[in-house]
């Protein structure tokens, strides 16, 4: 409008009025950032699978080979391990980009951090809970779980992780800035994670027994449909309220 | 609407302490405006308050005359920040690091720009070696290309200068002269003796108040 501003247009240093279109472009940035850090340190992305399949390899040796009592506990058992796995590996969610600095960045930029944090646990999920959930039907015939359960059990797995992954990154991102904040995270979130737990065994059960399955997803997914509308909101909320404390 | 940053009896007590009381700022186009004091002044809680990183301070802040509740995104789309933790990811290359910071920032992802960049702060050679083998320095000179990758009127650097070797500080030194000049605005904490301008201003903290003198 004024002369003033026209030298600043000219200027290197031009102001922005608002953020460009940029926000699919960062997000798939961060997407992709996350990926090749993951796989650049692979022994992060395995520590979870690990945990699962030793702790469902001891199992039958810890309690009893007896295949008629491997298969009445083998849903619960499956879904509480892989849990357990998942929790696990969330504690270093944010906390990398705490220590280098990297989250004090992801804060200030223009883009929505509801949607950067998305891109973030979306990664964890693709690197955690999808591959426990493709791992878990092998696992499953250790614990001799009955055949025509092993499809229900994946896909319960894949939706259910899906909403551990996005209700326990909003409690790594209100313990990021604690030094030990691991235990702190696991009681925070586990109360939570209940529901889910509860369906996705239930989802197991039900096919063994013969039940209709269809159920038990519907009510993981819609707690995933519910997860994803609002965890995020909740994840930059609790992000800022720890950068900032 | 013009580059001026603003702050009305800015007050940020920790632990018992005031950090600093009363402290009016009028930050405009052109300055290089340099906090100084001693350690544990506050310099860094003020760069952070002044960034709108921290909200746990008394008195208002103004970002082109707009309170900054209100024009929040538009500083944040002005605002390019350094702080303490250079924020570069050891695991991955000063080129793929560099690439999310574009992202982020809304430029179009363009490999020539951010090899410029870093031709520009002297880490030819460097561009695919992970940035966890690069010295500290040039772990630093990663984070300061992205002054040259995304323009950015409003600068806000927290001890930029740590680690960097003599030739680069003379250059960094130049390079924030020249974006005073062309009509961008400097916010920095060094321990650094800066060459004297006739757009560097000081802003002393500690002993509770703040002094805006030349």
């Amino acid at each position: 409008m004024t002369a003033s501003e026209n030298s600043l247009n000219r200027a290197a240093a031009a102001l922005r009025e608002e953020p460009g279109d940029g926000l699919a472009v960062a997000v798939w940035a961060t997407l992709k950032r996350d990926l090749l850090l993951m796989l650049r340190r692979r022994s992060e992305v395995l520590n979870p699978l690990v945990f699962f399949a030793l702790v469902i390899t001891l199992f039958p040796i810890g309690i009893s080979p007896d295949p008629a009592l491997l298969a009445a506990i083998a849903p619960g058992l499956l879904w509480v391990a892989a849990l357990l796995a998942a929790l696990l590996s969330l504690d270093s969610l944010f906390r990398a980009d705490y220590d280098d600095g990297s989250l004090e960045q992801l804060l200030l930029t223009p883009q929505p951090l509801a949607l950067l944090a998305l891109a973030k646990v979306a990664v964890h999920w693709l690197l955690t809970g999808l591959p426990l959930a493709l791992m878990a039907p092998v696992l499953g015939i250790m614990l001799s779980l009955p055949a025509g359960s092993y499809a229900v059990l994946a896909i319960s797995l894949a939706l259910g992780s899906a909403s551990l992954s996005l209700i326990g990154a909003i409690g790594a991102a209100l313990t990021v800035g604690l030094s030990r904040g691991g235990v702190l995270l696991s009681l925070l979130v586990l109360p939570l994670y209940i529901p889910v737990l509860i369906f996705g065994a239930g989802a197991v059960q039900a096919a063994i027994l013969g039940d209709g399955v269809l159920a038990h997803l519907a009510i993981l997914g819609a707690l995933l449909a519910l997860a994803l509308s609002l965890a995020p909101l909740a994840i930059a909320a609790s992000l800022r309220i720890s950068i900032n404390g | 609407m013009s580059l001026r940053l603003q702050a009305q009896s800015l007050a940020c007590e920790r632990d018992d302490r005031w950090l600093f009381r009363d402290l009016d700022l009028d930050i405009r186009a052109g300055e290089i405006v340099r906090v100084e004091g001693p350690n544990g002044s506050g310099k860094t809680t003020l760069l952070k308050i002044l960034s709108g990183q921290l909200a746990d301070y008394e008195g208002e802040l103004f970002w082109s005359e707009r309170p900054m509740r209100e024009a929040r995104e538009s500083f944040l789309a002005n605002l390019l920040y350094l702080g303490h933790a250079p924020g570069v990811k050891a695991a991955l290359t000063p080129l793929e690091n560099l690439a999310w910071y574009q992202a982020l920032s809304g430029e179009k992802p363009s490999e020539a720009a951010r090899f410029r960049a870093l031709e520009e702060v002297g880490l030819v050679g460097f561009e695919d070696v992970p940035a966890g083998q690069l010295s500290a320095g040039q772990q630093r000179r990663v984070a300061l290309a992205r002054l040259i990758l995304t323009p950015r009127a409003l600068w806000v650097l927290d001890e930029p200068f740590t680690a960097i070797d003599r030739d680069g500080v003379a250059a960094l030194e130049r390079r924030l002269v020249e974006h005073a000049r062309s009509g961008g605005c400097v916010l920095v904490t060094t321990h650094h003796e800066l060459t004297p301008c006739a757009e560097l201003r000081r802003i002393r903290l500690g002993g509770g108040g703040a002094d805006d003198g030349i």
